[in-house]
């Protein structure tokens, strides 16, 4: 019954999908104030069906139903109850359910907080978002429908994939499926502007805290799965340049540039075209990302269940919304003018370099991601593109963002005295390279290490001196908190997420640069080291039951000048139903330092293959983005998007007042 | 004029990918002609990756017909043709040597530990150096090579189940055959 009322509540937001998509914009441009009145009710609509189709599913999760065949392909009556919420989007089906469940939460985001916009823009932006609705729910109905029941049902699941079964899995998919459709919105709102022909800094101003929200929720959904496959794949690796990373990498970078860009176009009125096709971009690598995981066409180890006939509706969607679009911009963007005019040395001029750089790293991920496919089409044979090509061609491509990225707050807007910039930060250079002197003849091993330190300390420095600087600006005697608040929110998100990329530079520098892997064989009782640190094997347990798992587990005992530090007990679990191996490893977190031991295979007498590492500054990745994250977050709290909305509420009390 | 043709060219540029997706879709792994069939295997000396101390060259396979497999540890597909490789080497059909392509020694090692080594022996070549001599596109790529030591076959990407039975072993057993 309940997954026959989930599919029934997917074709109700379908048909109200239609509804949406047809006509509120038909409204808009046939000045029909009826129709264009429907896009809320009916975003409201479209969201509690998709939401109780969502429950509908959880539910059949919940209670085992094993007689729908995507329940019983992704979970098992052994699995903890969280799992089993987890596993609705463990599949292929569920996870596009979530996909869509996420973009009606966002279209009826967007009609609850677009009180201030002129109804016209409101339909427009609705409409296009419920066009890109019904692609997805068609999708799901015609080709992946996760209800469909399978006659007779299973006596007991196949179970969720045990590299899934993790907290990481509760959490990553929503958090990056938020970022992904995210960047609908600010999709919709460039279509809306090119449709009335309309780019203004208003416009701008509209799409800015919502695209800063949906890449707050991408630089999460990312680093959440970085940080899941460190300690879930075993192997203390925590970027592998896969497809499917780089699929959510492709739209962050991008995403970046769009947000910078529209800081331009509502300070200055510049950048106008660039924007709008910045935010057309930023959402159709979403889109791409969607097709290359879902479509099979690439080999990934994040690969579901691949259809070809799958694949080709995804292509055919996507031509008609990119496509579409793009011909749009073709079409609209030459009439829309080039806006506030700059100077060469200026912080236009610098954020327009920052937005190229950016542009094409993605376009070189994109490359690298693609060309095993451009070589299968040209009949060529399938290949995979490695680590060695985005190493060598991703690094210095982000030099040059880095080093601009700290200097251009300081640059001025429209004209700026490069004497003047020079003269500002010759001590904060002087004070780097000292430091890059210093970081090569103590801990950096290698030329790139110490550029990588040099680049951090050039971050952290310029932007805590920007800081300061803004804070001395002040009436004296003003105590700091006041100081600090009155800044608006979107200057201090900016200066956190530039000092969070700091952070995470040093992070992936010392990692890279200093971290000591060691792979032995031990008995019990045998000892190693990794760094400075010594770890004894001290006990091996056998047969020790988990809840759908039996595992082994090794006990090493961790010293360091003869201290013991800690103990660790990595594992090796057998999931019984699905038969599959995993090695989970033990890991200890520290401040500056990570230490990471993994059982390997068992050789011959008692002895084991052990890995141990010790991985310095790992931590300050994870806390690099969600520092990055956070700033993010700040700036999409600026007063100055709720003050809008404010004011236009203040206006409509009083033109409701009786004369 | 001018100004609307730049307009155009994310438009265009999405319609050649879009080509090439379409074209992806329908797909499978294909052979391609190499220039290096029917020539001798380019020479080289590498180190084992097991064993810095022991070299690898190919004449030392002179006389057997023997299968040279370009794997890494950073290569997905490389993954997915692991099991397969480990069931045909279980058949003892022919000598397999491993080319482990860009890599890196410890990576490598460990791969192996966890899934297994289908290899007689693995020559390290962490540089791709060999692999340029090779005209390796990227891994895994899989040469055959006769008892003279001449190239005779070349397959890119893994090798399937198909690839093996329907092309492969024929090939080596005609070639095993020969004197």
């Amino acid at each position: 019954m309940i997954p026959e009322l989930g599919n029934f509540s997917i074709m109700l937001a379908l048909c109200l999908a239609l509804v949406l998509g047809i006509f509120p914009i038909a409204g808009s441009f046939s000045r029909n104030v009826r129709w264009m009145a429907l896009a809320r009710p009916v975003a409201a609509g479209q969201f509690v069906f998709v939401t109780v189709a969502f429950a509908c599913l959880v539910s059949c999760f919940v209670t085992n139903d094993f007689s729908v065949a995507y329940v019983a392909t992704n979970s098992n009556s052994l699995l903890p109850l969280y799992y089993r919420i987890a596993g609705t989007w463990g599949g292929h089906e569920g996870s596009l359910l979530l996909w869509v469940e996420m973009l009606s939460v966002w279209t009826f985001a967007v009609s609850l907080f677009s009180r201030q916009l002129p109804e016209q823009t409101v339909a427009r932006v609705l409409g296009v978002m419920g066009l890109i609705s019904i692609g997805f729910l068609c999708f799901m109905l015609f080709t992946s429908n996760p209800f469909e029941r399978m006659l007779p049902g299973a006596v007991d699941g196949h179970d969720l994939n045990p590299l899934l079964q993790d907290f990481g899995m509760i959490v990553h998919p929503p958090m990056l499926y938020m970022g992904y459709v995210g960047f609908s919105v600010a999709f919709a709102f460039a279509i809306a502007a090119l449709m009335g022909g309309q780019l203004d800094a208003a416009w701008a101003r509209w799409s800015r805290p919502w695209t800063l929200v949906a890449w707050m929720f991408l630089t999460l959904g990312i680093f959440m799965g970085s940080f899941w496959a460190y300690y879930e794949l075993g192997w203390g690796g925590w970027w592998f340049w896969d497809a499917v990373e780089n699929a959510s990498f492709m739209p962050w970078l991008v995403g970046t540039a769009l947000i910078h860009s529209l800081a331009v176009t509502e300070k200055r009125g510049s950048f106008k075209n660039w924007t709008v096709l910045l935010a057309i971009i930023a959402f159709s690598l979403s889109l791409l990302g969607t097709f290359l995981v879902r479509s099979g066409v690439l080999t990934s180890v994040h690969a579901f269940a691949t259809d070809p006939r799958r694949g080709a509706y995804i292509l055919i969607f996507l031509a008609i919304v990119i496509g579409g679009s793009l011909a749009l911009y073709a079409w609209r963007a030459p009439k829309v003018g080039l806006g506030g005019r700059f100077a060469l040395v200026s912080r236009e001029s610098l954020l327009l370099v920052n937005n190229v750089l950016l542009l094409v790293a993605a376009a070189t991920v994109l490359l690298g991601t693609m060309y095993p496919l451009f070589l299968d089409a040209l009949g060529m044979g399938k290949i995979s593109v490695g680590p060695p090509y985005f190493d060598t061609v991703f690094v210095p491509l982000m030099l040059p963002v880095l080093l601009l990225l700290a200097v251009g707050p300081f640059v001025r807007w429209k004209e700026a005295s490069f004497a003047e910039v020079v003269r500002r930060l010759r001590w904060l250079a002087l004070a780097t390279l000292i430091f890059a002197g210093v970081a090569a003849l103590s801990f950096a091993p290698s030329p790139l290490t110490v550029m990588g330190a040099a680049f951090s300390a050039w971050i952290l420095l310029v932007t805590a001196s920007y800081a300061i600087e803004r804070l001395r600006h002040a009436p004296a005697g003003m105590p700091l908190w006041q100081r600090i608040r009155r800044e608006p929110r979107g200057y201090w998100g900016m200066i956190v997420a530039h000092a969070g990329v700091g952070i995470f530079v040093l992070g992936v520098t010392m990692v890279k640069g200093t971290e000591v892997s060691n792979d032995v064989s031990m008995h019990i009782g045998d000892t190693t080291s990794a760094g400075s640190y010594s770890f004894r094997f001290v006990n091996f347990e056998d047969n020790i039951q988990g809840p759908n798992y039996i595992a082994k587990r090794g006990t090493f005992e961790v010293s360091r000048n003869g201290n013991i530090v800690t103990t660790m007990t990595p594992e090796k679990r057998n999931y019984v139903v699905q038969h599959m191996d995993m090695t989970i490893a033990a890991i200890d977190r520290g401040f500056t330092r990570d230490l990471y031991v993994s059982l390997g295979e068992p050789g011959i007498n008692g002895a084991w293959v052990v890995r141990v590492q010790h991985k310095p500054f790992v931590s300050w990745i994870w806390a690099g983005c969600i520092i990055i994250a956070f700033g993010g977050f700040l700036a999409a709290s600026d007063k100055r998007y709720r003050l809008a909305k404010k004011r236009r509420a203040a206006e409509l009390e009083q033109a409701a007042l009786p004369v | 004029m001018k100004r609307i043709a730049i307009f155009l060219v994310p438009l265009l540029a999405f319609a050649a990918l879009c080509v090439f997706l379409w074209r992806g879709l329908s797909l499978t792994p294909s052979e391609v002609p190499s220039p290096f069939i029917g020539k001798p295997a380019p020479a080289f000396t590498l180190t084992q990756l097991t064993d810095e101390q022991k070299n690898f060259s190919p004449k030392d396979m002179q006389g057997k017909v023997w299968l040279l497999n370009v794997w890494a540890s950073w290569c997905p597909a490389c993954r997915d043709e692991h099991p397969m490789l480990i069931e045909f080497s279980r058949q003892n059909v022919v000598p397999i040597v491993g080319l482990d392509y860009r890599d890196q020694r410890d990576k490598g090692t460990e791969m192996l530990q966890e899934m297994g080594n289908p290899y007689q022996l693995i020559a390290f070549d962490g540089d791709g150096r060999v692999g340029i001599d090779y005209g390796v596109y990227g891994a895994p790529e899989t040469f055959l090579i006769d008892k003279q030591g001449v190239i005779r076959y070349k397959h890119i990407g893994p090798i399937t189940p198909e690839v093996l039975t329907k092309t492969l072993l024929p090939k080596i057993k005609e070639l095993q055959n020969n004197a």
